[in-house]
């Protein structure tokens, strides 16, 4: 019992070859829109690596971009596969080259839902990768002289500034850093010896950001120094403490970016997948046809097409037992060379034995 | 003496309308890219439009627009022609629009050759506006609270981040202007009163800038206040001290933002022009050679092209004649048709005068 069968006459056939050829172009034109995806992805992730403790977020573009690449492969094969279709002779070139081409297919476009699935589900390891890398950067700030680290002043003003957020969760993360290097500390002075004597570690501990956390939009010039001391500037009431610097922190605001990307990017890959699963079961009811209209013989015929020959159930279990006999084929062999268990020898000796009786 | 003559068979003439026709779309295009071109300018300079002082710059992208919209409009007339070109019947209504068609044509070719010049001779007036308005909203930037003001902070300070550029000329700008607002100083304190009174006009200056002028490329954190005085802070030297700010003045990275925006444009709009030069002189050709071919007795005969009947001297006199008489007839309609009937019969009288006594003599 044949799942989704449907019977083809010969227009019908060459009508579907056709469609299937614009469809297959159609497709690798989404192949190259998926390629583009990931190569924006990558490019967008490797602005602010430096802000991530680990690159594993990289094979998820790195997974879009082989799938793309391999669409644009796999359907432009399919195109030429298609309008070869049409005419049964053509077919014949291709016959043995469909069906694993219709299996392969079947995983990538499995490999493309497993992408749009991904994409998905990164959130919480990007979030993991953003609160260990800008707590690295906000450590080694200061250390605009040591290489390796020299440039990460400037680039946590430039996040800062661009995504207009200030700290890891907050601005009060940067009270617990020394974000200013002893090259700017005058150690003579009686204040900065108190407030190095003041913390455990020896480290000089401010209740002040950088520039960088200052928002425009503040009616009053920044404030940046003694934020714990509202009443140490004159009129800087709640309002003013409100407007005053960026409130998000740089983890939200970054988390935010990617997931919007990659939301967007998962929608236009599942709709991508459904499209593809489309055209492969149009392909299958054209291989399935064309095949049994050679079995039949006469090309002008009706030909039925179906997605499996027999039920989900029997076919499962023929391909199971294939796999099953793949590893079985030596075991039967009467090279004497094989040491065979004495079992298997006796059975088989005696059924000699049965056959030389019957014969003879 | 026909100006630069060529000779056309029916199968050339065919080659030149179809050919004519590819080059006339691409000409549609390459309007919709100046179309395109002028939009973009045109939304780039209003965003910055606060600190402009006036908007004499934008009749540079009001002309790309404008002559961009009728590029398209006159392009697509050529395709048209060329089209109904090769079917005698039809091609003779195009006959009078053909003249407006040129004409229209090289208006378009010079505004965009104005357009060029004018993006560089308005340069300097750009500078004036900006120079204005940028002083402006330096000077209002503490007015937050004043209406009609209250946006000049956020636009001064997102301005001096997205150009990197401080203050009008440079950062010293900041230290001639009170940009700390009254709301904000407490009058009781012995500095604020000592700095007022320190002041000829009352005002609180001080050698200090805002802090979108800090360059996040320093290796130190942002020293924004007491910047001329060397002790104020360690380690530091005034007149050494090159990165803490940001070194360019506002004025001077909008002129070059706006100038190299221009001339970017500039070789794709003198592409458009060759392009639209070409079509115009392809479309002469075409008109003369289907014209000349029409009038002859086997219409797929050769027939001659050429861009002016008789030469450049000689067409300027007629077109000059024509003109005079269009003006001379227009001054003489309004006192009615039987003056002008005299005066075609006194010409006509006046030139058999002149053509019978020579057979006497």
């Amino acid at each position: 019992m044949s799942v989704g069968k449907v019977t083809f006459t010969k227009v019908e056939r060459e009508k579907l070859a056709e469609v299937l050829w614009l469809l297959n172009w159609i497709s690798v034109v989404t192949g190259a829109i998926l390629l583009g995806m990931g190569l924006f992805l990558k490019m967008e992730i490797q602005k602010w690596q430096e802000v991530m403790s680990e690159q594993g977020v990289l094979y998820v573009p790195h997974m879009l971009i082989t799938t793309g690449l391999a669409a644009c492969g796999i359907n432009f094969l399919g195109g030429k596969i298609c309008l070869d279709c049409a005419d049964t002779n053509k077919f014949l070139r291709w016959k043995l080259v469909m069906m694993p081409y219709v299996i392969c297919t079947f995983f990538f476009t499995a490999c493309i839902l497993a992408g749009a699935l991904m994409c998905y589900n990164i959130r919480s390891e990007l979030e993991e990768s953003l609160f260990l890398g800008l707590r690295y950067s906000m450590l080694y700030y200061k250390d605009t002289d040591t290489p390796g680290r020299c440039y990460l002043k400037r680039m946590l003003d430039l996040l800062q500034i661009h995504f207009q957020c200030c700290g890891n969760t907050g601005y009060k993360d940067w009270f617990q850093i020394q974000w200013i290097s002893y090259r700017y500390l005058d150690l003579r002075s009686m204040a900065v010896v108190d407030r190095l004597r003041n913390n455990v570690e020896g480290k000089f501990l401010m209740d002040s950001v950088p520039f960088s956390c200052c928002s425009p939009l503040s009616p009053r010039p920044c404030i940046q120094q003694q934020l714990n001391r509202p009443l140490a500037h004159f009129n800087f009431d709640q309002q003013s403490q409100h407007l005053n610097l960026w409130r998000k922190g740089c983890r939200q605001a970054l988390l935010d970016h990617y997931t919007i990307i990659m939301q967007s990017i998962s929608l236009i890959v599942l709709l991508i997948w459904l499209f593809e699963l489309l055209v492969l079961t149009g392909v299958r009811y054209l291989q399935t046809a064309m095949e049994n209209v050679i079995r039949v013989g006469d090309p002008e015929s009706e030909s039925e097409g179906w997605i499996l020959e027999n039920s989900l159930a029997e076919t499962a279990r023929s391909n199971f037992n294939i796999i099953k006999n793949l590893g079985k084929c030596y075991q039967v062999d009467n090279d004497p060379n094989i040491n065979v268990p004495a079992m298997i020898a006796e059975q088989e000796i005696h059924s000699e034995q049965v056959q030389v009786q019957r014969t003879s | 003496m026909v100006l630069l003559k060529m000779k056309f068979n029916q199968q050339r003439r065919v080659r030149l309308a179809q050919g004519l026709w590819l080059l006339s779309w691409l000409a549609v295009m390459c309007g919709a890219f100046i179309f395109c071109l002028g939009v973009y300018l045109k939304t780039e300079l209003l965003r910055r439009n606060e600190v402009m002082e006036n908007t004499e710059i934008h009749v540079v992208p009001n002309i790309l627009m404008l002559v961009g919209l009728a590029s398209i409009g006159t392009n697509w007339v050529a395709t048209r022609v060329c089209q109904d070109s090769l079917d005698a019947s039809r091609f003779p209504r195009w006959k009078v629009l053909l003249l407006a068609w040129f004409v229209v044509a090289a208006l378009l070719c010079c505004l965009l050759l104005a357009v060029v010049v004018l993006s560089y001779v308005l340069q300097g007036r750009l500078e004036e506006s900006l120079k204005v308005g940028l002083r402006n909203g330096i000077r209002f930037y503490k007015d937050t609270d004043v209406p009609g003001r209250c946006f000049q902070k956020e636009t001064i300070d997102r301005l001096q981040m997205e150009f990197r550029c401080c203050g009008n000329n440079n950062f010293k700008d900041w230290f001639e202007v009170q940009w700390v607002s009254g709301r904000f100083l407490d009058y009781t304190a012995q500095e604020v009163k000592d700095r007022i009174r320190s002041n000829v006009d009352g005002r609180y200056l001080l050698d200090g800038v805002p802090f979108s002028c800090c360059n996040p490329a320093s290796p130190r954190p942002c020293l924004q206040y007491h910047l001329t005085d060397n002790r104020a802070h360690f380690n530091y030297d005034y007149l050494s001290e090159d990165l803490n700010l940001y070194s360019r003045g506002c004025r001077q990275a909008l002129t070059d933002y706006y100038m190299g925006l221009m001339n970017s444009t500039g070789p794709g709009v003198l592409s458009v022009i060759l392009i639209q030069i070409s079509v115009i002189l392809s479309l002469r050709y075409l008109q003369t050679a289907v014209e000349g071919a029409m009038a002859l007795e086997n219409p797929e005969g050769d027939s001659e092209g050429y861009i002016l009947e008789k030469g450049v001297k000689e067409t300027f006199e007629e077109v000059k004649v024509k003109v005079l008489t269009m003006i001379k007839l227009a001054q003489v309609d309004p006192e009615g048709v039987p003056d002008e009937a005299e005066a075609e019969k006194a010409a006509d009288t006046a030139a058999e005068k002149a053509a019978s006594p020579t057979p006497a003599s």
